[in-house]
């Protein structure tokens, strides 16, 4: 009946109906506990688009201003600067710094910028003409880089939220759609073949009470049967005792050995 | 989420990007460069005349061989060159960030991530 729905392999006893009763118990726990954890990282995870969509938008502007500036640094420098600066660059003044956030225990990353000090590799830049503005867009981009930085660090909990999703869904659909119902058919499973055992048993007790009803029967009969005979025969020596007294002990003998055995065996049957 | 517990060292940002995008963005102080022996620098200045193996060479060492890189940043027109490449890149660390340039106006569309969170989104 249930051999060709899925169902784990265990034998139908009561002790693994416990087993699975327990086990239906927990994946419905798990399933309701993943379900709310999807509910949460899908709402983060929803946020986090809205705010790199806005991001994007924002570093367009922010990087728009960036290179009108950088444009006003070579008008006032009168001459390239791109190669003098990338000879002079030597160690990062603009770092960044990885912190964690928790979210339903996802670790997001988090980037936070930061700026060494006393670190200046383009002292000398713009130092003929230009220095102002070459301060003023290397502020400008700085703020652009920081702006960067956000959108990178929305980007990176983007790309661990999408995944971590996805696993989370993975697992809810496979308990509610493989473990649950294999549990359920499985407790169904040995229910019915507990049944069937209890069916099978009742039957048996059944039959054993009828044999021994029938048994009981059948012996009464022979007593009764025997008893009638006894009688006969005791009326028949009540008759030849007038005639011959000598053969009337060894039958009297007899009679109640056999009475006795037929009483013995009573006994063995009850 | 393996790549999680590596995170700590990473404090740099890196650049591929034309001349202006790269020197406005070393002014803001970003630019690095590793200690002699190796005198690895952490930007790559495209132009014309850079062929697109030499890009894809510069992304594959910021992106997996360099470990204290955080951020690379590319402009999206660079980015187009080597756009097979960063459509496959889903690693978390390090991000990759497309940026607009001077010359070639920000696309929205051509973004890989956007692109993931319009088709996640259905729109």
């Amino acid at each position: 009946m249930s051999g060709a729905a899925d169902r784990e392999a265990v034998f139908p006893t009561r002790q693994s109906l416990g087993i699975m009763k327990a086990k239906l118990k927990g994946a419905e726990t798990g399933h309701s506990l993943l379900k709310r954890k999807s509910e949460a990282l899908t709402k983060r995870f929803r946020e986090i688009t809205r705010r790199i969509d806005e991001a994007k938008r924002k570093m367009g502007r922010v990087m728009q201003i960036a290179s009108l500036s950088l444009a006003e640094v070579t008008y006032a420098v009168g001459g390239n600067i791109g190669y003098q600066i990338q000879e002079s660059a030597k160690s990062a003044r603009f770092r960044i710094r990885a912190k964690q956030e928790n979210v339903s225990g996802v670790l997001l990353p988090a980037f936070e910028s930061y700026q060494t000090e006393g670190n200046n590799d383009f002292a000398m830049t713009g130092l003929g003409k230009g220095g102002q503005q070459v301060q003023r867009c290397r502020e400008t981009y700085a703020r652009a880089v920081e702006a960067l930085v956000e959108l990178a660090s929305l980007q990176t909990a983007f790309v661990i939220l999408d995944e971590v999703i996805k696993v989370v869904n993975r697992r809810v659909n496979a308990i509610e759609h493989v473990i649950i119902p294999r549990t359920e058919n499985t407790i169904k499973y040995i229910n019915s073949e507990l049944d069937e055992l209890d069916r099978e048993e009742f039957y048996r007790l059944k039959k054993v009470a009828n044999k021994k009803q029938r048994d009981t029967a059948e012996e009464d009969a022979q007593m009764k049967a025997k008893k009638e005979q006894q009688q006969k025969e005791l009326s028949a020596l009540a008759e030849g005792n007038e005639e011959n007294e000598a053969p009337k002990a060894a039958p009297e003998d007899d009679g109640p050995a056999d009475i006795l055995a037929a009483e013995e065996d009573e006994d063995v049957i009850f | 989420m393996a790549s999680q517990a590596d995170y700590k060292d990473r404090q740099f940002l890196a650049v591929i990007g034309d001349e202006d995008s790269v020197t406005g963005l070393l002014l803001a102080g970003i630019g690095h460069v590793t200690a002699p022996p190796d005198n690895q620098k952490n930007f790559l200045v495209v132009d014309s005349k850079t062929d697109n193996a030499a890009i894809e060479a510069a992304f594959e060492r910021f992106t997996t061989e360099r470990k204290d890189i955080g951020i690379v940043l590319i402009n999206q027109h660079i980015a187009d060159r080597i756009r097979y490449r960063i459509d496959t890149y889903t690693q978390a660390f390090p991000t990759v960030l497309e940026i607009p340039s001077k010359d070639h106006p920000y696309d929205p569309e051509k973004d890989s991530v956007l692109r993931r969170v319009r088709r996640l989104f259905g729109e």
